[in-house]
This record gives C-alpha cells, structure tokens and sequence, in this order.
C-alpha cells in the first residue's frame, strides 16, 4: 500500500505517527507530493492524506487511515474510541481550524485564537481527569490519542495556547509529544517551523465562518454539570440517608504501626531533604507536602499507613558546613536536623517518622545490602587515577582541585569542568594542578574504588518494571526519565568516595573510604523506619502486602526507579519496591523565574514570620503543585486565590451554612424534606466527591482539590437560589423549604470539612468543631455523601474560617522576599565592608580585610563545587553561587578592582 | 430527520424491539444514549455502531480490517460532509464524487451491505427527494446505489420511496 503525505498539511502528524503500528503486517510505501496534488481519482478536491490500498480502494480520512493501521495491529473497535474520534472529526475539527486559521493566515494572538477552541480543549482536560485514566480510552494510549493528538499538536506545541489550567490535557499532550513516533512524525510535516509550516495550506481553506447562535466569548465555558441518570440520583439518595450508620469503626490507633495481612498497608516515604539547607517552598511542595495530603488521604480512608521522612546527614557539604561554623559534622547536623523538624512540624506535616540517615542502623543495613552484592558478584573494583594531595594527606575528589584547562588554557579550570570553555575535564589532565585547600600540587596515584554493576542487573530491573509499570501510578515525568536511562543503558556506577563523613566501606583497604551519598542516601528510608520499630523488616521486605508511595521532585527519580531498585534487586533479600513513584516538576518563583538562577525565594523557616497561617501556605502551594508542569509561586496569586477562593467561595459557603443553624433554627439542625432538585444536588455533590476519590487515589493532589472547590461553589449556588434568608419569613411551606436547603447545606459543609482535612488539616478540624461534626465522620471519608448532621444535631458557635488579605500587605511581602535571604544578609555585610558606593576610594579596604574575604570566596566556591557533584537541587546550588558571586563582587571591590560582570566567569 | 428519528429507524432495521431513548445536546442537537451499564454515549455514528453491536449484527461495521477502515471512513463523511453541507453547491460536488467513487461498486465497501449504506442512505434521503429526473441520471451511479439500498428489506420504513425511471431520458448524455 502506498501512504500519500504532504509537508505543512496537519492531517499527515497522526497518519505519519500510527504507520508504525502496521509494520511487519504490511508493507507501507511513503510518497511526499504536494498538498495540492489530486491523488484520489474520485474526489474533486486535492485531499491529503491518503492511503491507496493494495484492493485500488483509497482511504481519504485521516482517521480512517489511522484507524486502519491500528487494526492491522490487531486492535478492536470500541465505542469510546469511536466517540473521540467523531467528535474529533464533528466538533474538534472545525474549531481548530478556525483557531489555526486565525493565527497562522490572518495573525491573530491570543485570546482571537484560543478563544474558539477554548471549549474543546476543556472538553479533552474535563474527560481525562475525570475518567481517571492517563489516555483518552484507557490505561494505554490507543487510537484515539493519536489522531487528537495529531490534530492539536500544530497549535500546541505553542506552550501559548495549551492553557496551564488545563493540567490533565497538558500532561496527556506532554506524554505523547516526546514519544518517538510522534516526535519523527512532527518533524517530517512541520520541518521546526512549527505552526508557520501549515501557512501555505490553511491559506487555501477558506476562511472560518464565526460560530452559529453562539455568542462570541472570550470567557472560558462554565463547567458543564454531568447529565445524571435516575439511578445515579437514587443512589445517592439511599446512601444519604443511612447517614452515620454506614460508617464503619474507626481503626484504633497502633503504635508502632505495622503492616497487617489482609488490608490495605500504605508506606509513603518523602525525599530526604539535606540536612545543612533550609527547606525552600519548592522543596517543601515536592516531596514533604505532597507526601503529607496523601498520607492523610490514606488515613481518612482507613487505609493502614506510615509516613516516614528524615534529614539526609552524610556527605562533604556538612563536613564544609562544620568548618565554617567551626561544628563537628555531628553538632551540625544535629543542630540542622532540628531546624529542619521545626519547620515542618509548623507546617503540620503528620509524619508517623522523622528521622536522620547518620545512625548506627543506617550503617548496618548499608553495609549489609552492600555485603549481599559483593557476595553475588554484583561489585565490581577498579583502579581509578586520582590526584592525591600529600599535604592534606588524601585523594582530592574532582572539585577540589583547580588547574590550568588543558583545552582553552584558562587558568582555574575546575576538576570536572572548565568554566571558560565548558569542556568536561578529567582532573588528572589538568595542567599545574591545585589543591583547593592548602594550594600545594598534588600528585597522580592510583586508588582502587568500588562500582555497583548496574549493567549486569538492567535485566532483572526491566523484568521489575515490565510488572510494576503498567497500571501503576507512576507519574507521566518519573516514567519517562526512567526509560530513557535505561534506553541509554546503564552503566557500573563508583559507589566509594574518599570522604571522612559518611558509611564507612566494611572492606579491606577501603578504611578511608564511604560509601558515596547516593548509594546509602535511598537506604535512609529502611533505616529511618528501623530506628522507629525493630520489626522493619515488615515494613521493608514485604512487597506483597506493602504498597510502597515514595514522593520526590523529579531530580531525584533515577536513585529511586533504578539505582535502589538495582541494590535491593541484587541483595536478593525479597525488599519491598516502589509501587507509585511520585514526582514533580519545578517550583518557580514570582515572574515565571526559578528562583534557583536567582536565589530568590521564600523559604520555610520564612513563612512562619510573614503572619500568614500555615494552612493558607499548604493551600496556595497545593492549588500551584507543579504536577505535570512546573508551576510559579506568585505573591499576587496568592492574596487571590485567598480573597477568591478561600475567603469568597469556600469560607464564605461554609460560615452561611453554620450561620444560617445559629440564626434561623437555633444552633439545630432543621427536618429536611427533599425535592427533586436536592437530590439532584446530592447526586452532583456524590459524583463530584468519587472524582475527588478517584483524583486522590491516582494521587493527583492538585486536581482533587478543585473538586472540593467545585462542591463549595455548588453549595454558594443552591443557597443563593433558594434565598432560605427570605423563605424563613414566609409560610409555614417556605419555612420548611428554608429547613431543608439549610440543613442539606449545613451537611455539605460537614463533607467539605472532611475532604478538606488532607490539605488544611487546621481549618479542617475548625469546621469540625464549630459543626460538633461527630467523631467517626471527622476521620473516614467514605464514596459517598452521607447525612452526617441529622435533624436535630446541635451545633456550636459559626464563626468565620478566613481572612482577608490586603493588597500593601502581600505587596511589602513581595518586597521582602523579592530579594529573598540573600539580600539580607548582603545587608549585613555591607554594613561592616565597603558599601558599593566606595567604589572609587578602594584603597580604604584593608589588607585583612581582603584576606578575609578571598577566605570567604573560597570557602563559598567549594560549597558551590560540592553541591554541583553531588548534583544537588539546582535551587541550592543556584543560591550558593549567587552567593558566591556576590562575595566576589565585594572582594573585587576591596581590592580596588572595577566590579565585573554579574557573569563572574572573566575573573581576571 | 432528527438524529433521534434516525436511530429509532435504525434500531427497527436491525431488529432491536426495546427502543430506546435518545437526549438531544447543544444546537446541533447531537444525540446522547444513556446505556444501562456504562457511561452515555453521544454522537450519532457512535451510537449506530453500539447499536449493530446490541443486535450481534457486526458484521455491518465490516468483516476485515479494509473493510472496517472504509465503512467508518464513510461514516465520518456522512457526519462530516452531508450533514455539515447544505448549500446546493455542495452537494452536487459531493454527488458527483460519491457517483464517480461508486462506478465499480454495488456497495460503499464493495460488495458488502453495511452501516455506511444505511447511514449514508438516511442522510442523503433528503437530497435525493428533491433532485430532478435530469440530475438522477446525471448522478447515475448514486441513484443505481440508493435504489437499491431503499429496497433492502427493512431500512426504508416510513421514508417516501423515491422513484427513478430505468429507461434513460439522454441516451447520449455524459
């Protein structure tokens, strides 16, 4: 058969993108003509697409030629893919090609372009996160993902129009974009001109006629309220009224916990963050506060849970971090570790553990994992050539030597890389190397190190995923950096390093090695939960009753999807895997900037002394979690999703529903006689509360949260409508109306407090209170909406659950932070250095003065080399040489030198 | 005709006793079934392959994986171009290519009857109606293929029949 495709037409992405799927069932001869060509005899437009069969039949549809190459590689049929395909073809279609048109002929931007597609791009995010699945018609991607995708990438390639609000499609659209097929296909039709590669098409289409009957809009469509079936309604009706009776007991509380046959068991363990860093937002939404909701999640659906993190200790960096505050490794970390703690306990993170990795179990389960792989020929040794310090007595890891770049000549060339030319430099080729510490030269030794064989265990990690990716909920970005490690393919990794501050390496002449941080790092987790119980073991070797959750930003995801899976596979000790590895994307900060290249930023201990409560920061920051798609911390949002939804939507729904008791009926809940319309409200009310569930438990935190906005916004509605302020004044009929839609308010209020628990665990239990909500509705969220305030049911004192924020205030908090911590302390030294503005008396600097800052400089520029080896979060490293630059700044100052440029590579 | 309408015809022509009941959505009145133990489906060639599922007649979706490809590609044209085009202009573009498409075959498929004819004999039904004697001829191959499928036992129901002449008026034409 011969495929007929044409460069610059949209119809040949999808064709080009599912040929591949009837290799080796047919031979599929590719012909490029142009979009004006007449290929099918029958047809009086030129039209491609199109496939010649062998039969002389012609397929002229760019669906129908997908479709076919699916079938040749034996998929079926079924309705929903052929729903999503006519409505591609009916509605899909002739929005976006007006939108294209609008942009690519008559060069329209914006809101002109988006705004007629607006509706059926909803339409796609609606449909994805609310079924639950990764892919249009199911758990993998299938026809119809390809021929949407195909239609939609021409425009959304612009990241300008794929809404960011609309997270379920972008990550669907993200998931396909970088897969191969799709990315060959792109290539081939649209050559890297993007969507100006469609112009000499759509110039021949004619112009789009404006929309029928539908009024012009540029507002985004209300969401469109699900059509109910009556079943549905009396469903939800039933479960309603069995009210508090179809709770079940409340688990009692163990201590410890542990894991037991025949329930769910649920181990959610959150990235260790390092121990001499202040944890920034960033740090905290990506693994501990995202960890937290579920964890609480979990609790609330009685499911057996344990959440454990801890403060990641060993490692150079706290060992620099000691000589600086003139500490022992120990005292810092004890001292950081505290920190760290406090900040999290503020931001109520309900942690069952928190624990640190410097511990004696630590080293004993390092050492005998460790163990287990050199008994099963899992380690390998090698000699590696390495500079040697005779001064400081000990082998120099990369960073800390600097030398002559053996390719551009520059001067102070790190260990690992030159920052003038940018070339990868192994240490030992360095001209007239350095030691960073005492300066003097260092010699080439050779030194034996021990390496993890990674490749003689990719196969077993494959057979691993092969049985735990499919139909997990491994997130879209932890997946695919997962397999495009292994696509490159694995290679033995050094697991020693000559440290002081670490796991010592239980092996002959390896005393005055440690094991490297990222291959006793992921270990914290096992030890953590062995200083917490000595029956670890159930918990950590028992994959089939334990379902392990492990949260992380998605820097972190190689050492948790291979390089553990890759030791605990290898020590053959029946360790229990990652189920659901969780990661996110970045945090940015303000103005769509990482507040990494800028080290700008709030950080945790900060938040606490902005008066803004801890429960508003977990909101703001799981309302933005980066899922799917960095996201930005801004301060203005902040003070409007708090006056917007906080205040407005959600606390003013619930205050109303509570003051309305106290007012109308005297603190009791009101007899409620239920109309049709109520029950359709409970039905809405019920659906919207399973999608929460079903968001939640596919661990979509940030969506799941839009749903209790979704009821509350449904709440607003109903008693806006039924005004039962007016009805209480009327007969003795609408007095019993303004009863009913009180008190079926009142219980919607009572849910949204339970739904609400897992991300404002505070204002939650306010509610609760204020409600006198009973004890086992505080803690079980079952699927269904259920009376829980029956009639009757006395309720405390309402009072208001927010407050507003005002404009100055938020606007000085930008101020302050906009220059974040560093700034600060910048300040400081400012004060007892030369201020900027004795640029030109240079001379007053004095030479201590200047000893001490070129101390400074150095000091500054190890933590910068050692945070990028041990590829720290960028955030941190970012922050530190910023630092560090600054520092240089004032050095350059003091020493009379004109201030350069912010760059700080030219330094002469 | 109403989509509704249509696929209660349809549902007679497959032999399907319990009708059932169709919601219309937006302006363009596509139609929605709510099935009994599913999600709702909507869109009118959607719900006629769930429909010849129901009657176990799949063999009307096509038989091979060709088959299957060209009576759904016929289906979206039906959807797409007869029901989206009303200006007379279209429509003799469109007769004109379907006439010339359907020079070599008794059915959209070939020589196999299925759910295109019916759906496209439904939507076209309207057109044909109003055509001249002159223009049946000119669209011969059409109305050769409409003709038949009217008399396919079960389809036309209610629908007029429509009439063409088998001597031709223009021997000479065309």
């Amino acid at each position: 058969m011969r495929l007929f495709v044409s460069e610059g037409v949209p119809g040949c992405l999808p064709v080009l993108a599912a040929a591949g799927r009837a290799r080796g069932r047919a031979e599929v001869l590719i012909s490029t003509v142009g979009p004006e060509d007449c290929v099918v005899p029958f047809l009086t437009r030129p039209k491609v697409p199109v496939l010649q069969l062998d039969s002389g039949n012609y397929l002229f549809s760019t669906s129908a030629i997908c479709r076919y190459f699916f079938l040749l590689s034996g998929w079926e049929q079924d309705d929903l893919t052929n729903q999503w395909l006519e409505w591609e073809a009916t509605e899909l279609q002739p929005a976006l090609s007006a939108a294209l048109y609008y942009l690519v002929v008559q060069g329209k931007k914006g809101e002109d372009v988006l705004g007629s597609v607006r509706r059926a791009l909803t339409h796609i995010d609606h449909s994805l996160s609310r079924q639950n699945c990764p892919f249009l018609a199911g758990e993998t991607e299938s026809l119809a993902d390809i021929v949407l995708w195909g239609a939609l990438y021409p425009l959304l390639q612009d990241p300008a129009y794929l809404p960011e609000e609309l997270s379920a499609l972008h990550s669907w659209f993200q998931t396909l974009s970088t897969q191969e097929p799709c990315q060959r296909a792109a290539e081939t039709v649209l050559k890297q001109q993007g969507v100006l590669a469609l112009r000499p098409y759509l110039q021949k289409q004619p112009q789009p006629s404006p929309p029928e009957g539908r009024a012009v809009t540029n507002e985004p469509e209300e969401e469109e309220l699900a059509t109910l079936s009556e079943e549905e309604i009396a469903m939800a009706v039933t479960a309603w009224e069995k009210g508090l009776e179809s709770l079940p007991p409340l688990r009692p509380q163990q201590n410890p916990v542990l894991p037991v046959a025949g329930e769910r068991n649920v181990l959610i363990t959150s990235a260790l963050p390092y121990v001499n860093n202040v944890p920034h937002l960033g740090n905290i939404i990506g693994c501990v506060l995202s960890a937290d909701v579920f964890a609480r999640y979990s609790r609330l659906r009685q499911w057996n849970t344990l959440y454990l993190c801890g403060t990641d200790e060993y490692g150079t960096a706290t060992e620099t971090k000691a000589l600086e505050e003139g500490l022992t490794p120990q005292e810092i970390c004890d001292k950081y570790h505290i920190i760290h703690a406090d900040i999290y306990r503020w931001f109520n993170i309900s942690f069952d553990i928190f624990g640190r990795t410097t511990t004696p179990q630590q080293t004993k389960i390092t050492q005998d994992i460790f163990q287990r792989l050199l008994k099963r020929g899992f380690v390998l040794q090698d000699t590696v050539e390495q500079l040697r310090c005779e001064h400081c007595a000990r082998f120099l890891a990369d960073r800390f030597v600097e030398g002559v770049c053996p390719f551009c000549g520059y001067e102070e060339a790190r260990g690992d890389q030159c920052d003038k030319c940018g070339k990868l430099i192994n240490a030992v080729e360095l001209k007239k190397p350095q030691c960073k510490v005492c300066r003097s030269c260092p010699v080439v030794q050779s030194t034996q190190h021990l390496f993890l064989d990674l490749p003689k265990l990719e196969k077993r990690l494959e057979e691993w995923l092969g049985r735990t990716l499919p139909g997990s909920d491994w997130t879209p970005n932890a997946r695919f950096i997962t397999l495009s490690w292994l696509r490159d393919g694995l290679k033995p990794r050094c697991i020693t390093r000559d440290l002081k501050w670490g796991t010592p390496v239980p092996l002959e002449g390896f005393e005055d090695k440690v094991f490297y941080v990222w291959f006793d790092a992921t270990i914290g987790y096992l030890s953590i939960t062995a200083n917490y119980t000595d029956q670890w073991e159930r918990w950590w070797k028992n994959p089939e009753q334990v379902d392990l959750y492990q949260f992380m930003a998605k820097d972190n995801v190689p050492f948790h999807s291979l390089v553990f899976p890759c030791s605990a596979l290898g020590a053959e000790d029946n360790y229990t895997l990652v189920s659901h590895l969780i990661a996110t994307e970045y945090l940015n900060y303000e103005d769509g900037k990482f507040s990494k290249s800028r080290g700008v930023g709030v950080f945790g201990d900060m938040a606490q002394d902005t008066g803004i409560p801890a429960d508003i920061w977990r909101f703001y920051l799981l309302y933005i979690r980066p899922e799917g798609q960095d996201s930005a911390f801004s301060w203005m949002d902040l003070l409007l999703k708090n006056n917007s939804e906080l205040l407005n939507n959600l606390g003013n729904f619930i205050n109303r529903a509570g003051m309305f008791v106290s007012k109308f009926f005297g603190g009791y809940v009101p007899e409620m006689v239920l109309t049709p319309d109520d029950q359709r409200l409970l039905a809405h009310v019920t659906l919207e509360l399973q999608h929460y569930h079903q968001l939640l438990e596919k661990v979509r935190i940030r969506d799941a949260l839009r749903s209790i906005l979704t009821i509350s916004r449904h709440g607003n509605q109903y008693i806006q409508v039924n005004e039962p302020w007016k009805r209480i004044k009327g007969s003795e009929a609408d007095r019993q109306r303004a009863g009913t839609v009180t008190g079926l308010a009142v219980n919607i209020a009572a849910l949204l407090s339970v739904m609400l628990q897992p991300y404002m665990p505070t204002v939650s239990a306010t509610i609760q209170a204020q409600l006198q909500l009973p004890p086992p509705a505080c803690s079980i969220l079952l699927t269904n909406f259920l009376c829980t305030l029956p009639a009757g049911h006395q309720i405390g004192t309402v009072s208001p659950l927010f407050q507003k924020l005002e404009n100055d205030q938020i606007e000085s908090l930008r101020q302050r932070f906009g220059g974040g911590q560093l700034e600060e302390t910048f300040d400081l030294k400012a004060k007892t250095s030369p201020k900027p503005a004795v640029v030109e008396t240079v001379t007053t600097a004095r030479p201590q003065q200047i000893q001490a800052l070129m101390d400074e400089v150095t000091k500054q520029g190890n933590i910068v080399r050692e945070l990028k080896a041990q590829k720290a979060d960028k955030n941190e490293v970012a922050a530190e040489v910023v630092k560090l630059l600054d520092l240089k700044k004032q050095l350059a100052v003091a020493e009379g030198k004109p201030p350069e440029a912010p760059k700080g590579k030219k330094k002469k | 005709m109403a989509a509704a309408a249509e696929l209660s015809l349809l549902e007679k022509s497959l032999g399907l006793n319990k009708g059932n009941k169709y919601s219309a959505q937006g302006e363009r009145q596509i139609p929605v079934l709510q099935t009994n133990n599913g999600p709702s489906l909507t869109g009118l060639t959607t719900i006629a392959a769930h429909l010849v599922k129901q009657a176990n007649k799949e063999y009307l979706l096509g038989s091979t994986a060709e088959e299957k490809a060209i009576v759904q590609q016929w289906l979206e044209y039906r959807v797409t171009q007869v029901d989206g085009h009303s200006s007379k202009n279209d429509i003799h573009t469109l007769l004109k290519d379907l006439n010339s498409y359907l020079e070599d075959k008794v059915y959209l498929t070939g020589y196999n009857f299925t759910l295109a004819d019916i759906l496209l004999y439904y939507g076209l039904h309207r057109f044909i109606v109003d055509l001249t004697v002159q223009e049946k001829e000119k669209y011969l191959n059409v109305s050769r293929w409409f003709c038949h499928i009217q008399h396919y036992p079960g389809i036309r129901q209610h629908l007029s029949s429509v009439v063409f002449i088998k001597n031709r008026l223009y021997t000479n034409s065309h």
